[in-house]
């Protein structure tokens, strides 16, 4: 329904408006900068996480509608993942184009955080119905690298923190569960001889 | 009543004045905080803040020829932002729990390779002789983010003299109050405790080494390692050990507790240079809180003139 579309769409966009609201109430640390970067790179792993537990989620249910704010859910990943990096690039080095290059080359974290960023662009620029059309099987190979993204930037926050490690760990924790959810029910599949059917939907990457 | 004459005390061991009163303001401050009354002064905080944070003035301080001419940052943000992982790993849980801890009574032990009988002091015994000077001092900690604090003490050096270390004190180690109930970080055990830290002789000597008891002319806040603490500017912060209840001379060089952590990423030394990155990130910049941009980081945090002697001919990509 087109209303639950809408719901869903503003409840994404809360977390920034959060953020907005802190930053100019006083709400942010006296480092907002980082808290900026901070919650932009959370709010972005944790979208992800939920759009990767779209589709276990239907097999679960068996409710197929679920797909349809898979989209939009990547599609936010993906502008929180933006903001994160647009934050990085101005506030960190101030467009210096020279010194991104080192740090990006140099420091494994922000090489991992990158990665992450630049398989996402591709994924981004094909989720409208045009690409998927157009791309037809391969739209679902090409978005198979949205697992690759996705340990990327789990491991780009666990590269970055001192000490505090719990909160890397818990994001890499319900990863590995939402990809041995993928791999267990394909070799459930596969022993009871089933084949992958294709439908409406583009099939689940 | 007759008043009896007492025995001539020798100049030498009568108090100077401003002395006096700086003790008498720390025994206030610190008899305040035991009975929870507040202090004398606000610095702009309410009328919750007075009662949360029991504070005094600490007056009559020196101006010091080390301190920095740049502003410093202000008093919410010197208060509100610090790593103290006893109190928690959020930056912003030291302020928050900063209740939970007492710092009334303290002592600290003094003992190892000295001619004077190892023993406990309190505060007093140890501030006593020490005129306080307010020394405005860089902090970088090694996360590369950096404040300009305004703190008041006095020359560790100065301390140190008095118990006599012997030559076999080549390095001063320095340990942290254990004490769980009040510091939930240490129920957690997010690091080794008691925090441990270390200075090599010389190091210590340094006239910019202090022992911190007050910032902004108050005397310290929980979260910024009451009632004493270590102060050395030229290093990353985590070597400012807070809330000091042991001082040892000893021989050999300590295991300080993030190099126990981690020892490939934090070592003994730990001075401040932008040429030796941490494993992970770099060292050339950092965030000084208050501004947007970034800034250069400064060899030795800026304070080269007076220390870099001390480590000519050592590599300091190795003595990290």
């Amino acid at each position: 329904m087109r209303s639950a579309k809408t719901l869903v769409f503003c409840l994404c966009l809360v977390p920034a408006l959060v953020l907005v609201w802190d930053s100019v109430t006083g709400g942010l640390s006296v480092n907002p900068i980082e808290d900026i970067t901070h919650r932009t790179g959370d709010w972005s792993l944790r979208l992800l996480l939920v759009t990767l537990a779209v589709t276990p989620f239907r097999w679960l249910t068996g409710w197929n509608e679920v797909v349809r704010y898979r989209r939009m859910l990547g599609l936010f990943t993906f502008w929180y993942a933006s903001l994160h990096f647009s934050t990085y690039i101005v506030f960190d080095h101030f467009f210096d184009l020279r010194s991104i290059t080192d740090d990006v080359v140099e420091r494994k974290y922000v090489t991992a955080g990158f990665l992450g960023f630049v398989l996402m662009l591709p994924l981004a620029v094909t989720s409208t119905q045009g690409w998927i059309r157009r791309l037809g099987r391969r739209w679902s190979m090409l978005h198979r690298l949205v697992y690759v993204a996705a340990v990327a930037g789990v491991i780009h926050f666990l590269w970055l923190v001192k000490l505090e490690t719990s909160e890397p760990l818990i994001y890499a924790a319900v990863l590995l569960g939402l990809f041995l959810v993928r791999v267990v029910r394909r070799m459930l599949r596969r022993s009871a001889g089933h084949r992958v059917s294709s439908g409406q939907t583009p099939a689940t990457p | 009543m007759l008043i009896k004459q007492a025995p001539d005390i020798p100049s030498s061991q009568i108090t100077p004045e401003n002395l006096y009163w700086n003790r008498r303001s720390f025994i206030r401050a610190a008899s305040g905080a035991a009975l929870g009354i507040a202090g004398t002064a606000t610095f702009g905080g309410t009328a919750g803040d007075l009662l949360a944070a029991p504070q005094s003035d600490l007056t009559d301080l020196r101006q010091s020829q080390f301190s920095t001419a740049d502003a410093p940052n202000s008093y919410d943000e010197i208060t509100s932002y610090n790593n103290f992982y006893e109190f928690g790993l959020q930056k912003e849980d030291p302020k928050r729990y900063a209740e939970e801890l007492s710092i009334e009574p303290w002592s600290v032990r003094v003992e190892g390779h000295m001619n004077k009988p190892a023993a406990n002091y309190t505060l007093e015994d140890i501030l006593a002789p020490h005129p306080l000077e307010e020394r405005i001092y860089r902090l970088r900690c090694v996360e590369a983010w950096s404040m300009i604090v305004p703190w008041v003490g006095f020359p560790l050096g100065d301390l140190l003299k008095r118990f006599e270390p012997t030559s076999r004190a080549k390095f001063v180690k320095f340990e942290t109050l254990v004490r769980p109930e009040e510091f939930r970080g240490q129920r957690a055990r997010n690091l080794q405790y008691p925090y441990v830290e270390g200075l090599r002789m010389d190091e210590a000597m340094n006239p910019l080494a202090i022992l911190a008891v007050g910032l902004y002319g108050k005397t310290l806040l929980n979260q910024n390692g009451a009632p004493i603490r270590l102060v050395v500017p030229w290093k990353y912060g985590f070597k400012s050990i807070k809330s000091i209840v042991k001082i040892e001379f000893v021989e050999e060089e300590p295991r300080n507790t993030w190099n126990i952590a981690i020892p490939n990423e934090y070592g003994f030394y730990a001075n401040v240079n932008p040429e030796v990155d941490h494993p992970r990130w770099s060292q050339a910049s950092e965030r000084r809180i208050g501004e947007f941009f970034r800034q250069r980081t400064q060899m030795f945090n800026g304070y080269g003139y007076q220390v870099a002697s001390m480590y000519d001919g050592m590599d300091l990509a190795e003595r990290y």
